[in-house]
């Protein structure tokens, strides 16, 4: 079992390399001169000079490398000169709105969608499956921002139940924390839930359609528990596996979502660099997103393990 | 012995592929998907009459008009022209209404382009992957490195790299979607390749080449047009996506992202700039992925069980 | 003999939607009494799943019901019962075994618990006294060290363990009618000589009515007391086993009978012939061990195979699974690359070469495939399948075109018909089909990969038939892959027996058959089904 999840967490370098690679490149393969990139518009020839130095930018590429990997991995990410600020400083302001988001999204999502998923694929053809899958396509076509907006007009504007905008950090109070976080959460699961719901209709009714199904209801079992007892535990390993697999959207749909409602978190802190031009900024969030990505997917591997024991190194 | 026996008679149903060709055409799914979608095209391909001025004309006597507001705007002969605007106009005075009929090539030419060039590539990288095993673990590699950096961040990092323009937003969409593809295709390339009759022309001695083109090849097509249709449906939402944060096409280029970034400030004030491309937008994402769910429904249900 | 526990009567099952025929079943009338085994038989599309499946009520209720007559379980009406009432039976009064004991288990459940919830369903008693019970059911299914295996996993078990685990839940609760679908099809033949002695145990033991179904009838000859036969949905016959198997009434079933191939081989001529194949210490190995996969599995899959085979004479290869049978038959025909060792055809050793160096020599050897259903691409006509070999070495298409149309009269199958696609014929054409495409490469040796173990029995035949005719025809060397003893000693001059990987016996058919050396060859005839019985092959001067 150990040696399972060493050999899963040694598989996971190769990918996070490509991914290191890919975002070193990047800087390097601009035409222009990425230390004049990095210190800016307004940067004297002595501090281009000066970054050139510190960037190494007269070695050889592979050796670049190698000394970039070397702060990364210290936790040296660089500074940003757009926002004077060392990069992980940066990054410790804004995770938490980011955390905080993220968190009541996938809560909703799967609270929200596995339950859908399930009876709409129990009630195959019935006009509730018709429901959800109609809901499901349009929750996968109306753009992020265009459900924020909706909502803020509504909610917000229309109805003021709601702010329109904004986060509060939970040390200034939890109620206001929650308050401020619904709209932007709801804004967001509704992509997630469309997925899941999606996937878990289409697990669910591939599993119903099994043999050891049908040899349950030979043995006279009720069709609740069939459902339950043991469909949705053999489709449990394809739900969690989107579920992971959506983070992806997910982390997208945050960047979005935090421009709408302008919460300070990671999502607009890359918008906001990429706008500047602050590379060293772009970097670290795009490796850090991806990280948390594969590190999730990773947990989620682990997960099969217990859910379906044939999976056991 | 007796000359021709038959055990039972042949069936004379017609061949296949004709039989599931109609059916796709009478799915209700890709019916009202395709309907939306031509409209769309052709409203994009007809804006210069479709009663539209100059998106990009800019108008600061006629600012923040409400839809149906009468406004008077100068031609290119010095003409003065009273028009209504049925969307209203935005905060430099440019009509909504023809910013969004404009918007609507953008958006399917990145749609088209980034589906057709992420199947394409996809494919290729997909059945080099599939059949050559030495390939395949260098591919596979790359292209979960790739699916591990979130679609829309890998797309803005391109972005950020290169000149602003339609082009860039383009690779820069595509490149994210062609990992998806690949695994898929090599899912369906290392499947058909432990069929029996897929064996039986290796026995019959054909070559590596035939043996795509004639055996893996024409099992690609249907997964490749479903694929290839949510792909432009993601990458329009994408494109969206993109502009409406101010790192997409050039402003000056008229995209229904574009639109409902410039209203972003007045939303509460002036919500029509929002509204309006927005409609367009989710109309025309979910035409898109309907016809998506339809083909796939006629043409390949097994598809979702290979990924 | 009391009352009958199961009274089908005039039964009819209507399908609904398209379909060939309007009714599964039409008209059926059966009855299953206490202490009996009912066999019932028929080929594929016969109806006989659709018969269990009615009496339990687990037909699939969107596609098929039951339009009229009467299933009656010990007396009680069961057609018009609720879905409640139908669930309090099922299980506890009538119990089924299913085909694939690979699928029918819950595969994240552990087997115990799935015996107990028969128990859970049916009766209040607490885990601990379920825990007994369900030790008890394994105990007398005679399962390996039950307090172990209670917890296991079913992927941890074997198939004939799974299919034992199922028969201990169906009978849990000693139903008075136990149906069973094909519970022995998909296993070995020793093991299911093992599952068929089970079933008889357990019948005896509570005096359980048992309807089998099974397409054998050498099942049949060892286990029924009574059978019925079926045909496209009507029963054609019925009575004792032995009437029925001694003196058919009807001509179907004369005809079926007929078809099984007789276990007594025939005389044959040794065949004196160059030799074409010759394969000397044959070794294929799967897996390896490395640092990412320390503890993978080595696989023995072949171990140190020599044989050989002459022009004009069929050599079998037998065995059960994992014996590595279908492995020598790829690795001959290079579909795998074997791990080291000589295969020797015409005297070139094709072993070692590559692909370049082998294209050459694949004319000469063809193969024909187990699945009809998958050998075929769907996509392309079947003149196109058979052309493509001889195209593939310089053929013009107008001289490939015609040798497609007489090879398909040579199997018997209209010229005219290489314009259509496969799925517009049935299993046994299409397998004739690929008989014609390996023929079209004028071969010297021609490998069946179990050629005809996915055919109903007297398609079966007929292809064997045909087997034989374009084996003297060409004078080809045939090298025929088979599990089915009967198919073996119709049709082998020699036969060479697999276990796990290594030849234990070689010799003339008629020598290995009516003296077996190796003690694994005398258990594998022992467990043949009906080995003692000759069906109508003294009976009869043909069909």
């Amino acid at each position: 079992m150990y040696g399972y999840l060493f050999r899963r967490l040694l598989g996971t370098i190769p990918v996070m390399l490509v991914v290191a690679v890919f975002i070193f490149l990047m800087l390097r393969l601009t035409p222009s001169d990425p230390a004049a990139i990095i210190a800016g518009d307004n940067a004297t020839t002595e501090q281009v000079a000066k970054i050139r130095g510190q960037l190494g930018l007269n070695r050889p590429i592979v050796e670049q490398f190698f000394i970039w990997s070397g702060k990364v991995l210290t936790g040296d990410l660089g500074e940003s000169f757009f926002f004077k600020k060392t990069v992980a400083q940066l990054i410790g302001e804004r995770i938490e709105p980011t955390l905080s988001l993220a968190f009541f999204t996938i809560l909703i999502a799967v609270l929200v969608a596995v339950p859908l998923g399930v009876l709409a694929a129990h009630r195959h053809g019935s006009w509730i499956d018709r429901i959800v899958m109609g809901f499901s396509v349009l929750g996968f076509s109306v753009p992020v921002f265009v459900v924020g907006y909706l909502l803020i007009y509504l909610f917000a504007v229309y109805l003021n139940w709601l702010p329109v905008q904004g986060y509060q950090r939970i040390s200034e109070g939890f109620g206001g924390w929650v308050q401020r976080l619904i709209l932007p959460s709801v804004t967001l699961s509704v992509i997630y839930i469309a997925l899941i719901a999606r996937m878990t209709r289409t697990s669910v009714l591939e599993v119903l359609s099994e043999d050891y199904i049908r040899t349950a209801r030979a043995k006279g079992q009720i069709e609740r528990t069939v459902l339950f007892r043991h469909a949705l535990r053999n489709a449990a390993v394809p739900i969690v596996t989107v579920i992971g697999l959506g983070i992806a959207l997910l982390i997208g749909g945050v960047v979005v979502t935090e421009s709408v409602f302008t919460i300070p978190g990671l999502g607009r802190l890359t918008v906001d660099a990429v706008l500047a031009r602050d590379y060293p900024t772009i970097q670290a969030v795009i490796l850090l997103f991806s990280f948390v990505y594969v590190m999730i997917n990773l947990a989620v591997d682990m997960l099969y393990t217990l859910l379906d024991p044939r999976i056991r190194y | 012995m007796a000359d021709v026996i038959l055990d039972t008679p042949i069936a004379a149903a017609p061949a296949k592929p004709a039989a599931a060709f109609r059916k796709m055409l009478y799915n209700p799914a890709v019916l009202f998907g395709s309907a939306i979608i031509t409209i769309v095209v052709l409203i994009g391909l007809l804006a210069p009459w479709l009663g539209t001025i100059d998106p990009t004309a800019i108008n600061p006597i006629a600012r923040n008009k409400v839809p149906g507001a009468e406004f008077f705007f100068r031609t290119d002969t010095g003409e003065r022209i009273k028009m209504i605007a049925l969307f209203g106009t935005d905060g430099l005075g440019r009509d909504v209404y023809s910013r969004v009929v404009y918007g609507a090539r953008i958006s399917l030419l990145v749609g088209i382009s980034v589906a057709l060039i992420s199947v394409a590539c996809g494919l290729f990288i997909g059945l080099l992957a599939g059949f050559f095993r030495i390939l395949d673990a260098i591919i596979m590699r790359i292209m979960d490195g790739l699916m591990a950096i979130p679609a829309i961040l890998l797309a803005i990092a391109m972005v950020s790299l290169f000149r602003s323009s339609v082009w860039t937003v383009i690779i820069a969409i595509t490149v994210p979607e062609v990992p998806r593809v690949v695994r898929l295709v090599r899912s369906i390339v290392l499947s058909v390749r432990e069929e029996p009759y897929v064996e039986a022309a290796v026995t019959l001695g054909t070559s590596t080449p035939k043996l795509l083109w004639r055996h893996v090849l024409p099992n690609t097509v249907a997964p490749m047009i479903v694929q290839g249709t949510f792909i432009c449906a993601s990458a329009i939402l994408i494109e969206a996506i993109l502009s409406f944060l101010g790192i997409g096409v050039p402003p000056e280029v008229p995209t229904w992202g574009n639109i409902m970034a410039a209203g972003r400030e007045v939303f509460s004030l002036f919500p029509h700039n929002i509204i309006y491309p927005g409609i367009f937008l989710a109309m025309t994402i979910l035409a898109v992925n309907i016809l998506g769910d339809g083909l796939r429904d006629t043409l390949d249900p097994k598809m979702m069980k290979r990924v | 003999m009391s009352a009958p526990v199961l009274e089908i009567a005039n039964l009819s099952v209507a399908i609904r939607g398209s379909g060939d025929r309007p009714h599964a079943v039409r008209g059926i009338s059966l009855s299953v009494g206490s202490n009996e085994i009912v066999c019932v038989v028929g080929e594929s599309g016969s109806g006989k799943s659709v018969t269990a499946q009615a009496v339990m009520g687990l037909l699939p209720r969107n596609a098929m019901a039951v339009e009229t007559g009467s299933v009656r379980l010990e007396g009680e009406e069961l057609t018009t019962k609720s879905d409640a009432d139908l669930r309090a039976i099922r299980g506890a009064r009538m119990a089924m075994v299913f085909q694939e004991p690979m699928t029918a288990l819950n595969p994240v459940e552990r087997v115990g618990d799935q015996i107990g919830e028969v128990l859970e369903v049916h009766t209040d008693l607490d885990p601990k006294e379920r825990r007994k019970r369900v030790l008890d059911i394994m105990r007398a299914v005679h399962l390996p060290d039950p307090e172990q295996m209670i917890d296991a996993y079913p992927h941890q078990l074997s198939g004939g363990q799974r299919q034992r685990i199922m028969i201990a839940a169906a009978l849990v609760l000693d139903p008075a009618l136990l149906i069973a679908d094909e519970p022995t099809t998909a296993l070995d033949v020793t093991t299911q000589a093992q599952i068929l002695k089970l079933v008889r145990e357990m019948q005896a033991r509570k005096k359980t009515g048992v309807l089998f179904i099974t397409h054998d009838f050498g099942v049949v000859s060892e286990i029924a007391h009574r059978v019925v036969v079926m045909q496209l949905g009507r029963i054609v016959e019925q009575g004792a086993t032995e009437e029925v198997l001694r003196n058919p009434r009807e001509d179907y079933t004369r005809m079926l009978l007929a078809s099984v191939p007789s276990m007594t081989p025939p005389k044959r001529v040794p065949v004196s012939g160059p030799v074409v194949l010759q394969t000397e210490k044959l070794f294929k190995t799967y897996g390896r061990r490395s640092l990412f996969q320390p503890r993978a599995r080595i696989v023995n899959a072949v171990k140190d195979v020599s044989l050989e085979v002459r022009r004009g004479e069929t050599l079998g290869i037998v065995g059960e699974s994992g014996s590595g049978k279908s492995t020598v038959a790829r690795c001959v025909a290079r579909l795998v690359q074997p791990s080291s060792g000589a295969i020797r055809i015409d005297n070139s050793d094709i072993a070692g070469m590559n692909e370049a160096k082998f294209r050459p020599v694949r004319r000469r050897v063809q193969f024909v495939f187990q699945d009809p259903y998958r050998s075929l691409n769907p996509r392309r006509t079947v003149g196109e399948a058979i052309i493509e070999g001889p195209m593939n070495f310089g053929l013009p298409r107008a001289q490939a075109l015609q040798r497609a149309r007489d090879l398909m009269a040579v199997v018997h199958l209209s010229p005219e018909a290489v314009d259509r696609y496969p799925h517009q014929f049935s299993g046994g054409q299409r397998q004739r089909i690929c008989i014609a495409r390996a023929l079209a490469m004028e071969p010297e040796l021609l490998i069946g990969d179990e050629p005809v173990s996915a055919l109903d029995v007297s398609v079966q035949a007929q292809v064997l038939k045909l087997l034989d005719e374009v084996r003297r025809r060409f004078n080809l060397a045939v090298l025929f892959i088979t599990h089915d003893l009967r198919v073996a000693a119709q049709v082998c001059d020699r036969i060479a027996v697999m276990q796990r990987g290594v030849i234990v016996e070689q010799g003339t058919t008629s020598d290995v058959f009516a003296a077996p050396k190796h003690e694994y060859t005398r258990a594998l005839f022992d467990a043949a089904p009906g080995r003692n019985r000759e069906f109508f092959a003294s009976n009869a001067a043909g069909a």
